[in-house]
């Protein structure tokens, strides 16, 4: 380019040399612009109406880009007989071609840059889509529940005989409790008091279970039970607490689970004891805080919502929920 | 009159069970446990003949509670629900019960063990538990006892295993340990992709080898971060080889 323009000079009676500064000149500040322009774009692509902004942008860029080269071509060539003159009256198509490489460049980048971006969408649809459909299997075998689904049973069993009242409430509990699960949808929100109303069914089993050995603290402002969260996103949490807190201990635990109201963020911190000695929460989780991870970032596209950490014999799951709308 | 232990987690399972045997007055309840280390102690103390044990149950699981025995009592299992120990127990168990079971169930379990009484092995037992070993969670860790104390020794610890007659010492940063177990059944139930059978008479955690030099002629030494030298035979280098990708 820097050679035609040249010629094209040549034509028009410059000398060579001065023929070959100007172009490098001209040439070297337009490459600068549409490196400009393709960077720009890269991380901030046009959408719908903005294209008007686009042209805008070339059109000032043109200009700048022309006010810049004519002065620094005329403080290196104006000793050049007859240079002042060619330049201006070159002004004008100078200007036209300028404009036109620029347009072009901006054109391509954009179409460039949105099949790369819609690429990537489609890549993410894809993972999304298979991560759904892993929740969905993960959730069918939460569902069952076999372990703790035959344990009960056998809880009931054994009151039959001895406490037949208690076995009744028992049942109806287990029953209200599946009938919870099967019943709600991932993608539905609930109220904090449903929520919390769900875990209380389940609670109330494992304490029958355990007898005394399990108890709960739940601490939640009357004020914020109508706050919303994706439903059963605490259930994993609480059952993760039980297993590391209760079925892996000896003596009595207490669960405790707090709901505040921070910001925007519904914020529920769950804590359980552990033994550091044959357990880590954190490793031993597999897929239900994950689960509970990956949900949360489907439905909210950030990673920081669930953190825990393991203090002394204390295990704290934190998790926030944003306040859409 | 045989004597009885019931080792379970949970209250109304141990109750159920002491329903059960009311029907059984040849059988005699000794003392109910709600974890592994109580029943320990309850087996050493009244030398049942006949245990009832769950499997989950917190700190150490019931078979891990089983190995620490040196002759264990015949074992009726109570479980709801073990894929891997249902496998196990269908091979050798004497019989096990799935939660929730009915006092029919129960009492053809007692009559079964009545009847085999007398021809139960400790072999059977033995290969219970090697079979139990093979399951996933039972690879994560080793319980050993040491004197009268249990120690849980996660395998990530373990930096290798040495044969010793008919122990295995299990190497670990706190010294060693011992467990009556074979050589061959480490290397089975453990990782092999975490932990090479180097010699015949070690098996070494890749983990944590920092160097193999060589050493006389056709043979290594897997260099330790501890230190620890352990032998490496010619067909154990290839193995090691292959595990690192070399």
């Amino acid at each position: 380019m820097v050679a035609d323009n040249a010629m094209v000079l040549n034509f028009f009676g410059l000398p060579w040399k001065a023929a070959i500064i100007d172009s490098a000149i001209s040439n070297t500040l337009l490459l600068l612009a549409c490196l400009l322009v393709m960077n720009t774009l890269r991380y901030y692509l046009p959408r719908g109406k903005q294209y008007i902004n686009i042209f805008s942008i070339c059109l000032f860029l043109t200009i700048i880009w022309l006010l810049l080269a004519k002065l620094l071509l005329r403080i290196a060539l104006n000793h050049y007989p007859g240079y002042a003159d060619l330049l201006h009256h070159s002004l004008s198509i100078r200007f036209s071609i300028a404009f036109l490489l620029l347009g072009c460049v901006t054109m391509i980048s954009i179409l460039w840059y949105n099949q790369q971006e819609q690429k990537e969408m489609n890549e993410r649809k894809i993972d999304a889509e298979k991560l759904a459909k892993e929740a969905e299997l993960f959730k069918l075998r939460q569902q069952l529940q076999p372990h703790f689904l035959f344990n009960s049973l056998n809880s009931i069993n054994a009151l039959i005989g001895s406490r037949p009242e208690e076995a009744r409430k028992m049942v109806q509990q287990l029953s209200d409790f599946l009938r919870g699960t099967i019943k709600k949808e991932e993608t539905q929100w609930v109220t904090l008091q449903e929520e919390l109303q769900y875990l209380q069914l389940y609670l109330d089993i494992e304490k029958v279970r355990f007898g005394n050995r399990l108890a709960t603290e739940i601490e939640v402002d009357e004020n914020i039970k109508q706050l919303k969260l994706p439903a059963l996103i605490l259930q994993p949490i609480v059952e993760n607490a039980i297993k590391f807190g209760l079925y892996d201990t000896t003596g009595n635990t207490v669960i405790r689970l707090f709901a505040t109201k921070e910001g925007d963020n519904l914020v529920i911190k769950v804590l359980n004891p552990f033994d550091p000695e044959t357990s880590s929460p954190k490793q031993g989780t597999g897929f239900g805080l994950k689960s509970v991870q990956r949900r949360l970032y489907l439905l909210f596209a950030r990673t920081d919502l669930l953190t825990t950490h393991g203090k002394e014999n204390i295990f704290t799951t934190i998790v926030k929920i944003p306040q859409v709308q | 009159m045989s004597k009885v232990i019931i080792i379970d987690d949970e209250p109304l399972a141990r109750s159920i069970v002491t329903e059960y045997l009311q029907k059984h007055p040849n059988l005699v309840l000794m003392q109910e446990c709600g974890d592994g280390f109580e029943g320990l102690k309850a087996i050493q103390q009244h030398q049942p003949d006949l245990i009832f044990l769950d499997i989950q149950m917190p700190k150490i699981t019931g078979f891990e509670m089983l190995e620490l025995i040196e002759q264990p009592p015949s074992v009726i299992f109570t479980t709801a629900f073990d894929e891997y120990a249902i496998k196990a127990f269908e091979a050798h168990a004497v019989d096990y019960l799935l939660k929730p079971f009915d006092q029919q169930r129960f009492d053809k379990a007692i009559a079964k063990w009545a009847e085999q009484k007398t021809n139960i092995t400790e072999k059977a037992t033995q290969d219970l538990l090697d079979s139990a070993s093979l399951s996933p969670s039972q690879s994560q860790r080793i319980v050993v006892k040491n004197g009268s104390k249990i120690k849980i020794i996660p395998v990530h610890d373990v930096q290798y295993l040495e044969a010793a007659d008919d122990y295995v010492k299990i190497h670990t940063q706190e010294g060693y340990f011992l467990k009556n177990k074979t050589m061959t059944h480490f290397e089975q139930s453990l990782d092999s992709q975490q932990f090479v059978r180097s010699h015949r008479s070690y098996i070494v955690n890749v983990q944590h080898i920092t160097r193999i030099d060589p050493y006389e002629k056709d043979n290594h030494v897997a260099i330790l971060r501890s230190g620890a030298k352990v032998p490496v035979s010619r067909s154990g280098y290839g193995k090691l080889k292959e595990v690192l990708g070399l």
